[in-house]
């Protein structure tokens, strides 16, 4: 682990705190570094985007905030547009491929890597677990945590019942993301070359 | 004593300030909470609303702070520990009710999560300026204790040293949060419940036809407690009482219970001060904080080291009683003090009296909606080691 600063952020009801928490219990608990997370409770948290931030390292984390997310996984457009601009140059930035459009941004070298986690969910018979394929989707092309530790983190985060489920998401996600790297990041404003139906 | 294994969540969790502060409650043995929950400090008592009925606590929800800050009381002389939590508005009105604590040497809780102010304020941002409030906001002479968490591992365990001072010295604690501390997440272990210390409370176990309830007993001279029902004569008032608990107000009683109430917290406060040191010997320069600025002060310390600067670190884990004796013992040594806090200046005032005027002291304040910038600390730090 590395010190690294991320932004989880979507709109309200697609599991951004979570997807947040769980990253943060793998880097803290299971692999026993240590993770720091905030979360915007203003007015301008109400309604629209719901943004959780996490400071990963492996020495105590002493600033609490997020300056500079070095990696954002955006699950929404108000997302995108509010914060994807603040992205630190050489960053990686994660989508929702089906929700969010990819912009020029004024930032240099940045990666963009997208995927239909909502679709890929769905597919699994539950909508909701799209933060989990994310968490997946993350866990592969950030590399920053082992894959059994962000797995065990999102069994851990769930209830017993759903853990199965839970389970073959943030696979599904995984191997999706193993499979993009290969395939390589999106250019700025270009579409997605790789399709669903892959 | 050890906690009861009952409310003990033993492991390694994810948890916020606020929830870590709530678990640290039910470990130290509260089974009873009132309160009206305020942004940032409400899901101290949402978890401890949920968590109530499986551990055989109770939980209301007052029409005001008044109310709940009294509720809590009633609690204790019922038989229970309890506490209750707030937030800036909150915390003025409860401080009536804090004095009454005082008064009645009733040992509680309160857990105040500081917003910006005054009035309404910043709901959602921190700041660290009750710190003076909770020292001086009700009225007359009496002494309480401040706690000051920097982390949701310390809401945990600071939160269970506040029930064990209040047992000890029956006064009112209080878990001075900030809305960074409160909300922010990390890592909290629970140990095992034989590894948790917690002080009982001192039920008397004298004569019911002689015991006296505000007679002053041990090292720490606060009262044994009876309660009510147990056949004891219970006289509880916030008039000034003689040691039976009846009113006498005489300058003689006033002046004999004013002065222990005092005494019990200013002989003892070397016992009580809890302070994080570092590289204190030898230093030019010593910051002081607490809470999150402690955090963000540890980050400009280690740049300055970085640059070559002896500098030391103390972090004020009890802010009150106020640790003199440290202060006294840096001030003569040091170039000079950086302080730094979210407010304009409430504990400076502390250090700069202690320091005498032997050492020079730099303020870092900030009106709160946010932490320092670690730089801004620093620059204080190069300005005092010049």
């Amino acid at each position: 682990m590395r010190l690294t600063e991320l932004r989880i952020a979507g709109f309200g009801g697609q599991g951004v705190i979570m997807c947040a928490s769980v990253i943060g219990r793998a880097a803290s608990i299971v692999e026993n570094g240590y993770a720091t997370m905030t979360q915007n409770f203003g007015p301008e948290a109400r309604g629209g985007a719901c943004s959780a931030q996490l400071v990963l390292s492996p020495t105590p984390v002493l600033y609490p905030y997020v300056v500079q997310p070095d990696l954002m996984v955006l699950m929404s457009q108000e997302a995108y547009v509010k914060f994807a601009g603040d992205i630190k140059p050489g960053g990686t930035l994660i989508v929702e491929r089906d929700l969010v459009r990819v912009q020029e941004l004024n930032v240099p070298d940045v990666k963009v890597f997208a995927i239909p986690a909502t679709r890929i969910a769905e597919d699994l018979g539950r909508k909701m677990v799209q933060n989990i394929v994310m968490t997946g989707f993350f866990g592969a092309i950030s590399g920053l945590l082992e894959r059994e530790s962000l797995c065990k983190a999102v069994e851990d985060s769930v209830p017993p019942a759903f853990a199965e489920l839970n389970r073959k998401a943030f696979n599904a996600g995984y191997e999706y993301g193993m499979k993009h790297l290969e395939t390589g990041a999106l250019e700025l404003g270009e579409e997605d070359p790789v399709s669903v139906s892959e | 004593m050890h906690a009861d294994p009952v409310g003990v969540l033993t492991g390694a969790h994810f948890l916020d300030g606020d929830h870590a502060a709530c678990e640290g409650a039910i470990a130290a043995g509260a089974r009873f909470s009132a309160g009206y929950p305020i942004t940032p400090s409400t899901e101290v008592v949402e978890r401890f609303s949920h968590r109530a009925p499986k551990i055989g606590a109770t939980f209301i929800q007052m029409e005001d702070e008044l109310a709940a800050s009294i509720a809590i009381l009633g609690a204790v002389w019922g038989g229970v520990k309890a506490f209750t939590v707030t937030s800036g508005p909150g915390f003025s009105l409860m401080m009536e009710h804090i004095g009454y604590a005082a008064m009645t040497e009733t040992p509680c809780v309160f857990i105040d999560v500081q917003r910006g102010g005054p009035s309404t304020g910043l709901p959602t941002l921190p700041a660290q300026a009750d710190m003076m409030q909770v020292k001086w906001g009700s009225h007359g002479d009496y002494e309480i204790i401040a706690l000051c968490p920097n982390s949701p591992q310390e809401c945990f365990d600071l939160t269970i040293k506040a029930f064990n001072f209040s047992e000890q010295y029956r006064v009112p604690v209080f878990v001075m949060m900030d809305e960074v501390v409160g909300h922010m997440t990390e890592k909290v272990v629970i140990p095992r419940a034989e590894e948790i210390e917690v002080e009982p409370r001192r039920w008397t176990t004298q004569d019911k036809s002689s015991f006296q309830l505000f007679a002053p007993c041990g090292e720490e001279q606060t009262p044994e407690m009876a309660k009510a029902g147990d056949g004891y004569q219970v006289h509880v008032t916030g008039l000034t009482h003689d040691e039976r608990g009846y009113p006498n107000m005489t300058p003689a009683v006033q002046d004999r219970m004013v002065r222990r109430l005092v005494s019990k917290i200013r002989d003892n406060a070397e016992k009580i001060c809890l302070t994080e040191q570092h590289d204190i010997e030898g230093a030019d320069v010593v910051v002081v904080s607490y809470g999150i600025t402690s955090r963000v002060a540890q980050r400009a310390v280690e740049t300055a080291r970085a640059e070559g600067l002896k500098v030391g670190s103390l972090r004020l884990i009890t802010a009150w009683p106020f640790p003199e004796h440290i202060i006294r013992a840096i001030a003569p040594k040091v170039k000079g003090i950086v302080v730094a806090e979210l407010n304009l200046g409430q504990m400076v005032r502390e250090v700069e009296r202690c320091a005498g005027g032997q050492c020079r002291i730099a303020h870092v304040g900030h009106a709160g909606g946010t932490v320092h910038k670690p730089e801004q600390i620093l620059k204080a730090i190069q300005e005092v080691a010049r």
